[in-house]
């Protein structure tokens, strides 16, 4: 009998050890993010103000996010995080390939472009929203040399202040491209680099059908960060307008926040409701990932 | 952050019990959890629990004081796991939630029979659905903060109507300066604004129908709220890109001379006696009137309440007669301790410019009613889309139909 059980543990010992090692984590992952999930679509299906009793609503919470201008405005303002915070990839190459050289001292100035990184995101907000300061603010003094007068400052115009923030979270984000992109130029095989020049290719071309490819597995990173980047955007807004002015700097997540855990929230079906949908952008771009990741290791094993 | 007062000497412990033998027999543990964080504050919760501590000798106090803006989403957890037994929150409609979860315990029956004298006044802010839920420890009132100074160079005195207001306002703006700053990038600064400019217009009763549901936003009485106020707006009388500012960041403008008012809860004194302004630069006058209605004032209350979930109930009505005793409202609330006013009518109010002159305008001439506060009175999902509303009238006065039509849809939605 137990030289039986035994030999099947010993026979199955190549399967059982594997996930053995994975239990541990597994069952984490299950309890900390994949049993939530579902909880969270559950409770979007709910009013409850996390006190009382819940009541079933159905799908009623969803229909009032189709009306909710707020949630327009969030779900734009996401859209424009997404597109923005691209320009983050080009930019931190350009500052890479410029960085990319040895001259005396390039240590030094690697480590200062790369500095707006290691700052915390809350340094950078309150450092940009006393730059956009009306009237006392250098941007604002420097926009007045053109003739150009934003009323209510960069952050308190509804049409400027996303941009505003925006711009705010690409100064540290193209800096985490850049160091990216320049342990991958680190990577750039110099004997193509020279057959390049052999053929004529030079300046754009050399760049753009030369380096460029190389620096893929690079450019992949880059993106991936920068679109968590772009949807984990809560603590800039936070800082720098909390949402405002009058809600036209919240994005998804804000929103969330604001509806679910806030001073004057407390609507966790409704906030549910908006997880899900932010779930949903996030997941179109994960499944993406997890693809051309697969794609990828296919074609190298071949 | 746990405290725990020690019980003192015996002796001690004697005399107290032979003053007050019905308190005596308290014993256990008194579990309180508190949101007087700041310095002042802080340390009268920490006295007035070593006290109370001192008076019981068989009866432990421990007080844990928790940061004032985290304590209002922590205090669900607090009082859902392991309740304290006493706890601080706001009166009126903030009591809301509490109350109907039932996590806050009934003690009407210490306003019934004579446990509490003195608090008749501010009973009604404590009351929700006819049962008392808790009892007020301070309070302070709401007005004008002006520059006396520079309304003596411009000639000015203290309006009483809105007429002489906008004629003071006029002579202000022409002088080159604002006449009230504000701060409304966390939007309850213009909830203020709101609240008198609706309270003057259309009285209190109106404003209480709007907080709980029943008078329209689109009606032709906020209508006409808001007319006034941009009567105000339109003259340039508030100053400049104040949607970027904080309230503490609008303060400047003030202290520089800038602007020369500033619609306040009293709190803001010590800020400007800070700054460098002397009594005799600063002083306060009620909002003025407008129609001829009854003037309310906001006078926002700070509560203790007993959980129901609380271990020592006994304890904590004993800790709450003691709280709002004359003698002890007296004390907490004098310029040395919270400096604000006390809510026992048999306590006295600390020698003051700033607190006598509130009190005076609270006790005689606030005879529409006395509310709480814009974000306290109304529930808290109309409060933040309202203020959200409030701070894009000030800026853009132009979309007001557009606000309004937005916050009715919301009235509509939110109360049941």
């Amino acid at each position: 009998m137990s030289a039986a059980t035994q030999s099947w543990a010993n026979r199955n010992r190549m399967t059982l050890t594997p996930l053995l090692f994975l239990a541990p984590g597994m069952l984490f992952f299950a309890v900390y993010v994949i049993i939530p999930i579902f909880q969270s679509f559950n409770i979007s299906l709910y009013e409850w103000d996390g006190l009382g009793e819940a009541t079933f609503v159905g799908a009623r919470n969803y229909q009032e996010l189709v009306t909710d201008r707020a949630f327009e405005i969030s779900l734009w303002n996401n859209v424009k995080w997404l597109l923005l915070y691209l320009l983050a990839i080009p930019a931190g190459l350009f500052i890479a390939l410029f960085l990319n050289q040895t001259v005396f001292g390039i240590r030094l100035y690697k480590s200062l472009f790369f500095f707006p990184f290691v700052i915390s995101q809350v340094v950078v907000g309150l450092v940009f929203s006393w730059f956009y300061l009306p009237n006392v603010g250098l941007f604002d003094i420097v926009m007045g040399w053109f003739g150009v007068d934003i009323r209510g400052g960069v952050l308190g115009n509804p049409n400027t202040a996303t941009y505003g923030i925006i711009a705010a979270g690409i100064w540290p984000q193209t800096a985490y491209c850049m160091i990216l992109y320049l342990t991958g130029l680190n990577a750039v095989d110099p004997e193509q680099v020279e057959a390049g020049r052999l053929d004529g290719a030079k300046g754009w071309r050399m760049l753009w059908h030369v380096i460029l490819p190389q620096l893929r597995p690079a450019t992949f990173i880059a993106f991936v960060v920068t679109i968590i980047g772009a949807l984990r955007s809560f603590d800039l807004i936070s800082i720098m307008t909390n949402g405002g002015p009058f809600g036209s700097t919240r994005v998804l997540s804000f929103y969330m926040f604001e509806k679910a855990l806030s001073e004057y929230g407390f609507r966790m079906g409704y906030g549910s409701a908006i997880a899900v949908v932010l779930f949903f952008i996030m997941l179109f771009f994960i499944a993406y990932f997890l693809w051309s990741m697969y794609r990828d290791e296919k074609e190298a094993r071949r | 952050m746990l405290k725990k007062f020690a019980s003192v000497a015996g002796a001690m412990a004697l005399t107290t019990a032979l003053v007050t033998p019905a308190m005596a027999e308290l014993s256990g543990t008194l579990r309180i959890m508190s949101d007087m964080s700041n310095p002042a504050p802080r340390a009268i919760m920490e006295g007035l629990a070593a006290d109370f501590d001192a008076m019981h000798p068989n009866l432990t106090v421990e007080v844990e004081i928790v940061d004032r803006e985290a304590w209002k989403s922590q205090i669900r957890n607090a009082l859902t796991a392991d309740a304290p037994d006493v706890i601080n929150w706001y009166a009126a409609n903030r009591m809301g939630p509490y109350v109907k979860a039932g996590l806050f315990e009934d003690i009407s029956d210490m306003y019934a029979n004579g446990d509490l004298p003195g608090l008749d006044s501010v009973k009604g802010a404590m009351t929700m659905d006819g049962k008392q839920w808790g009892v007020p420890y301070t309070y302070y009132q709401w007005g004008i903060y002006y520059r006396e100074d520079i309304f003596k160079d411009l000639g000015l005195s203290e309006p009483t109507t809105f007429d002489e207001e906008i004629a003071n306002c006029q002579k202000i703006v022409d002088s080159g300066r604002k006449c009230y700053t504000i701060g409304s990038k966390f939007l309850w600064t213009a909830g203020g604004w709101f609240d008198y400019m609706n309270m003057r217009t259309n009285g209190f009763d109106f404003h209480m129908q709007l907080a709980t549901g029943q008078a329209s936003w689109t009606s032709d009485e906020v209508k006409a709220t808001f007319a006034n106020w941009r009567k105000l707006i339109d003259m340039g009388a508030f100053i400049d890109d104040h949607q970027t500012y904080s309230w503490q960041e609008a303060l400047p403008p003030f202290v520089n001379g800038e602007a020369t008012a500033y619609l306040m809860g009293n709190f803001v004194v010590p800020h400007l006696r800070e700054a460098g302004l002397t009594d005799e630069q600063i002083d306060f006058y009620q909002f003025p009137k407008i129609a001829d209605v009854p003037m309310g004032e906001d006078a926002p209350t700070d509560t203790f309440h007993i959980a129901s979930g609380a271990k020592n109930k006994e304890a904590a009505r004993a800790f709450l007669q003691y709280v709002t005793s004359a003698d002890v409202q007296t004390k907490i609330n004098a310029g040395s301790g919270l400096g604000q006013l006390p809510v026992n009518a048999n306590s006295s109010v600390d020698d003051d410019e700033f607190l006598n002159q509130g009190f005076d305008m609270l006790s005689n001439n606030a005879t529409g009613g006395i509310a709480q506060f814009f974000d306290r009175d109304f529930p808290a999902e109309m409060a933040s889309v309202g203020m959200e509303g409030l701070q894009e009238f000030m800026v853009f006065p132009d979309n007001l139909d557009d606000i309004l039509n937005r916050l009715e849809a919301a009235r509509t939605r939110i109360y049941k």
